[in-house]
C-alpha cells in the first residue's frame, strides 16, 4: 500500500492551485491530525486574499440555491469562487447526510468553483477549526471569494458568520414568526439581507418589516454600512446580480473605511479562543475520568449540589496537572 | 482524537436517465446511522460531475447506483475522469441492477465492489467500512 504524501508536501501543489492536494488538506484538517498542522501552518501564511462571505438563515430558506446562482455570478464577473457548504451531523450516530450539493449541480463542471460539503460532527468549536481550515485553503489555493454556507439558526452559526468577512442573512417569505424568533441573534449580525423565494406574493412583506426593523438603528454618517436588503428569486432569476453588487460595494467599504482591519482582527481573535477551549476540552474530557464517577454518584444521591461537584471536579483536575508539571 | 474525527465520507450518486432514488435514499440513511458522512449527488448527473465531485469532496468511496442498465457506459466515464483528477485513489462501488455477466467486466474496469439491489443495508455498512480498512492510511 503506498504511503501517506506528508502534508507539508502537498502545500505547494494546493498554492498552485492543484484541487486535488487541497481535497486532501481539508480532510486532513477536518480529522484534526497533528501531521497536518505544521502545512495548516504555512498555508495560514499565505492566505488573507480572499472575500469570505458567510452566508445564513433558517432552515429551508434557500440557502444552498441561493448560493449556487451567486457562485455562477460570482464566475461569470470572472472570478473563482470556493464554497464550503455545512451541514448538521446526526446527534445519535455522527453520522450525516450533506445535501447541499444536489442543488449546486451546475457548478460541478466548472474548473473555477470548488465546492465543499462538511458536517457539524456536533463538536462545540470544531465546526469553526475546521470550516475555517478549508477557508485558508481554498484561499491560499488562490480563489478569489469563499461563500461559507452555514447550517441552519442556532448557536453555531452566529460563531461562523463571525468568520466572514461579509455576513449575508436569508430570509424566506412567510416565516414572519421566524423573523421575530431570531430577530435578537442573527439577524444582527447581518451586513446584507436577502429575502428569497421573491417569486412569491407574501415577499414583499417580508421585506418591508426588515426594512422597518432596520430604519429603527440608522445612524447618520456617510462612513456607516447601510444594511440592503435585497429581494432574490432563482426562477425566475432576479435579485441575484443586486445580491454580489451589495457584496461588492461591501468589501469596498470595508476597505475603504480601514474596517477590513478591524474584522480580520475580530477574526483571528475568534479563531485562537475557539480553539484554545477546544484543547481545554478535549484536554478536560481526557483527564476527567478518576473523579468523575464518585462526584457524579454523590450527585445523584443528592449528597452534594452539581455546581460545588463542578468546582471540585476542576480543582483536583488543576492538582493533577500541576504534579505532572513538577 | 476520537474516532468521531475520522468519520468514512461517501459520495453516493445516481448517473444519467435513471430517476430511481428510493434506494440509494434508504442507503444513505443506513451510512449515516453507522456514523458516516454522506454526500448525495441528487439525481441526473454526468459521469464527469460525479467524478469531480468525489475528487472535491475527497470522499473515501464513492457509490453510483444504477438501475437503469447503462453502468457499462457510465462507469467507465467516472474511472477515467477520476484518473484525470488524480483522484483513483478514491473507491469506487457500484450498486443496482447489474446482470451477472458485467460483474467481471466492471471489477476489471476498477470497480471494487458490487452490491447489488438484494444487498442488505448492514452489509453495504460491513462492507465500506472493509474497503477503506483495506485501503489504509492515505
Amino acid at each position: 500500500m503506498p504511503k501517506p504524501t506528508p502534508s507539508l508536501e502537498l502545500v505547494p501543489q494546493a498554492r498552485a492551485g492543484n484541487r486535488r492536494a487541497m481535497a486532501r488538506l481539508i480532510s486532513r484538517a477536518e480529522a484534526g491530525d497533528d501531521e497536518c498542522r505544521p502545512a495548516l501552518a504555512e498555508l495560514y501564511r499565505h492566505s488573507g486574499r480572499a472575500h469570505v462571505v458567510g452566508i445564513t438563515g433558517v432552515p429551508g430558506s434557500g440557502k444552498s440555491t441561493l448560493v449556487q446562482k451567486l457562485a455562477q455570478d460570482i464566475r461569470a464577473s470572472g472570478r473563482t469562487v470556493g464554497v464550503i457548504a455545512i451541514d448538521p451531523s446526526s446527534p445519535y450516530s455522527g453520522g450525516s447526510i450533506l445535501g447541499d450539493r444536489v442543488r449546486m449541480s451546475e457548478l460541478a463542471a466548472d474548473a473555477g468553483a470548488f465546492i465543499r460539503s462538511m458536517a457539524t460532527r456536533g463538536t462545540l468549536g470544531g465546526l469553526a477549526r475546521a470550516s475555517l481550515d478549508a477557508v485558508d485553503i481554498l484561499d491560499a489555493g488562490g480563489y478569489d471569494v469563499i461563500l461559507i454556507e452555514t447550517v441552519g439558526v442556532g448557536q453555531d452559526e452566529v460563531d461562523i458568520v463571525k468568520a466572514g468577512h461579509t455576513t449575508v442573512v436569508v430570509s424566506a417569505p412567510g416565516l414572519g414568526d421566524d423573523i421575530q424568533a431570531i430577530k435578537a441573534g442573527v439577524l444582527e449580525i447581518a451586513d446584507i439581507h436577502v429575502v428569497s423565494k421573491a417569486d412569491r406574493p407574501d415577499a414583499n412583506r417580508t421585506v418591508t418589516e426588515l426594512k422597518g426593523m432596520l430604519s429603527m438603528d440608522l445612524q447618520p454618517g456617510a462612513d456607516i454600512w447601510r444594511c440592503p436588503v435585497i429581494a432574490t428569486s432563482v426562477e425566475p432569476k432576479s435579485g441575484i446580480d443586486d445580491l454580489l453588487g451589495a457584496i461588492d460595494r461591501h468589501r469596498e467599504h470595508l476597505a475603504s473605511t480601514g474596517e477590513i482591519e478591524q474584522r480580520r482582527r475580530q477574526i483571528a481573535g475568534n479563531r485562537i479562543i475557539k480553539i484554545a477551549e477546544e484543547i481545554v476540552r478535549e484536554d478536560f474530557e481526557r483527564r476527567r475520568h478518576g473523579q468523575f464517577d464518585d462526584l457524579l454518584e454523590r450527585v445523584t444521591g443528592r449528597r452534594t449540589d452539581p455546581y460545588a461537584a463542578a468546582v471540585a471536579l476542576l480543582s483536583a483536575l488543576r492538582e493533577n496537572i500541576s504534579h505532572e508539571q513538577a | 482524537m476520537n474516532d468521531d474525527n475520522r468519520s468514512i465520507r461517501v459520495l453516493l450518486a445516481k448517473v444519467g436517465l435513471d430517476g430511481h432514488d428510493r434506494g440509494v435514499k434508504i442507503v444513505a440513511r443506513a451510512l449515516r446511522d453507522a456514523g458516516m458522512d454522506v454526500i448525495y449527488s441528487g439525481l441526473h448527473r454526468t459521469p464527469e460531475e460525479v467524478a469531480t465531485a468525489a475528487m472535491q469532496e475527497d470522499v473515501d468511496i464513492l457509490g453510483v447506483s444504477i438501475l437503469s442498465g447503462a453502468h457499462m457506459t457510465v462507469i467507465p466515464k467516472i474511472m477515467a475522469r477520476l484518473r484525470e483528477e488524480s483522484a483513483d485513489d478514491i473507491i469506487v462501488t457500484a450498486g443496482g441492477v447489474i446482470p451477472d455477466e458485467d460483474i467481471d467486466k466492471l471489477h476489471e474496469l476498477g470497480v471494487q465492489k458490487i452490491l447489488l439491489q438484494d444487498t442488505p443495508p448492514d452489509e453495504i455498512v460491513s462492507s465500506f467500512r472493509a474497503l477503506v480498512e483495506a485501503r489504509g492510511e492515505r
